[in-house]
């Protein structure tokens, strides 16, 4: 089988990697003209925090991803993730834990001793997982490379095509919106974090994921708006106020790198595979490409060679 | 009648919050609202694809001008409303900080004087204060929505008798409870005290079922709006027994005789 994929973010890559396992011949094709918006992504495998406000079909999906990734790029962080609130919002925490599953309540310094004196207890999602969004898609293409996929900018679009642009596909996919999303990357040496943090905070919540050598990711905010013009003086101040209040050492973080992306969301914010007038479409991702792009991915397979490899 | 409009469901629902639009659209059918209110300020010209999406809901949209800390900002925001939505109804809201999101008084007489004379059809959120209530009238404002409480804060009436004497003290002027109701039993006493209607939104948004939630506050709204229409008991120091005491024998008189 011969299938072409358009568009090389975290759907693109999962679709063109899965079906390149179970034999197909498969070309990416990607301009490269706009930065993918899972390299934005925190890279959070948290399904149970999601459960928040994402509906179930998402915590039990997303539950098969972290084995996914292992199995494919290599060990991923399983430290699981702890969920804070400032004391004045600890009714936060309470709806938190009322909303969400697989979590124990626990004391923040215990599981990181940084955080020593601040805050007087937390939820503790142990069964959840991190990674560099920006390594984990370089790793899986270096996987799909591997495999004989090839990669070019522009072509013919041959064989079966799945379309997986993301927010570029809206000409085709008419029900699709954008919700911005502002990002920062900061050095902070001074702050040691293990593991992916959330602050609740009734208008700023916000999470920090470590990536490592004193780097951590701050996000992300979420605004009805196709806008993806540069990140805002509110957000930066928002994401910065929300790290300083779960460590005052990131004042003195070095700011690295703030991006602004379109996360592509269908109405119910759930990610699907579409198929339509003979294509697949994988997209709104939404805020959840990483926790469901392997499983539409594989269900993708499914559809178009489920046969084949039974038959195999 | 708000503005010349006349509104079946006295409900209306904010609609940030949500855990996707799909789900707010159940909600504003759930609740049988025919008013929604919608934020500009921070989304701008760029939420199209939100804004699309709210108003297949058929609802009146009542934008308004939520995040504006000054009078300025908030004028802009309202031009920039009626030009997107097509309405002239804005709900003005300039907040005096950031942290308390308390109102500005003094910039919301300004912002409402400039909008009224401008032609805006303008829902001021306000205190319950009610000097402050006749500037805003004195400006043009033709509805009145006092806060129940902060915000987001969900404490209900925390001032009853305020609003109760704001209602005696306009009783020809629609007024709406809007912010800091946390349960439908609020929302019911609001429209008991003879409120016209009450705005709400994070108790409905932040739900664990927003639906659900969303149908109980319409049928607590619509039975707080049958109960004052019906017309309520007066309230009583003592029991009202309903057997006559007269000729009773009088035991503490007789006691220690």
């Amino acid at each position: 089988m011969i299938c072409t994929v358009l568009g090389a973010g975290v759907a693109g890559l999962c679709a063109a990697t899965v079906l390149a396992e179970r034999g197909a011949e498969v070309r990416v094709i990607d301009p490269g003209l706009a930065q993918p918006a899972s390299m934005l992504a925190g890279g959070m495998i948290a399904p149970f925090c999601e459960g928040e406000s994402a509906p179930d079909l998402v915590v039990q999906i997303g539950q098969t991803a972290a084995d996914w990734w292992q199995d494919r790029i290599g060990p991923i962080t399983r430290r699981g993730t702890l969920v804070i609130a400032p004391s004045r919002d600890q009714v936060e925490l309470d709806r938190f834990a009322r909303a969400t599953s697989g979590h124990v309540w626990s004391r923040p310094a215990e599981l990181e001793p940084a955080l020593e004196g601040r805050f007087a207890r937390g939820l503790f999602f142990g069964a959840e997982a991190h990674m560099d969004p920006r390594a984990a898609l370089r790793l899986l293409r270096t996987r799909a490379d591997g495999l004989g996929v090839t990669f070019a900018t522009d072509g013919d679009e041959v064989g079966q095509v799945i379309d997986c642009r993301g927010w570029a596909a809206r000409d085709h996919l008419p029900d699709l919106r954008a919700v911005r999303g502002e990002m920062l990357l900061v050095d902070a040496p001074d702050v040691t974090l293990s593991r992916t943090l959330r602050l609740l905070h009734p208008r700023f919540p916000c999470y920090i994921v470590p990536r490592g050598e004193g780097r951590y990711m701050i996000g992300a905010t979420m605004v009805e708006s196709a806008d993806s013009g540069p990140v805002t003086a509110r957000a930066v101040m928002e994401l910065l106020s929300a790290a300083y209040t779960v460590h005052p050492a990131f004042a003195e973080a070095r700011v690295i790198e703030v991006s602004a992306g379109l996360r592509p969301a269908f109405a119910d914010n759930i990610p699907v595979l579409r198929q339509l007038d003979g294509r697949f479409y994988l997209n709104g991702m939404y805020r959840h490409g990483f926790l469901m792009a392997p499983h539409l991915a594989e269900q993708l397979a499914d559809t178009l060679m489920g046969g084949l490899q039974n038959a195999g | 009648m708000f503005y010349g409009v006349e509104l079946e469901s006295r409900l209306m629902l904010g609609t940030a919050q949500y855990p996707s639009p799909a789900v707010l659209q159940q909600a504003i059918q759930a609740s049988g609202t025919e008013v929604i209110t919608v934020s500009l300020r921070r989304e701008g010209q760029g939420g199209a694809g939100f804004r699309d999406l709210i108003a297949a809901s058929g609802c009146r949209i009542l934008p308004n001008t939520a995040g504006c800390h000054t009078a300025a900002e908030a004028v802009t925001t309202a031009q920039m409303a009626r030009e997107v939505f097509q309405t002239n109804w804005i709900k003005l809201e300039v907040i005096g900080h950031a942290d308390t999101l308390q109102p500005d008084p003094f910039a919301l007489v300004e912002a409402a004087r400039v909008l009224c004379a401008d032609g805006f059809e303008v829902f001021p959120y306000t205190t319950e204060d009610l000097i402050l209530g006749e500037k805003l009238v004195e400006a043009g404002c033709q509805v009145l929505m006092p806060w129940g409480a902060p915000i987001g804060s969900g404490q209900g009436l925390r001032n009853i008798d305020g609003l109760r004497a704001m209602r005696a003290h306009f009783p020809d002027i629609p007024l709406v409870v809007d912010a800091g109701i946390g349960a439908p039993s609020q929302a019911a006493q609001a429209m008991e005290l003879g409120y016209d209607a009450v705005l709400l939104n994070t108790a409905v948004a932040k739900a664990l079922d927003p639906v659900a939630m969303a149908a109980a506050f319409g049928q607590a709204v619509r039975a707080g709006q049958m109960a004052a229409q019906a017309g309520l008991m007066p309230r009583r120091d003592m029991a009202a027994a309903s057997t006559p005491i007269f000729g009773m024998a009088d035991f503490s008189a007789s006691e220690g005789m």
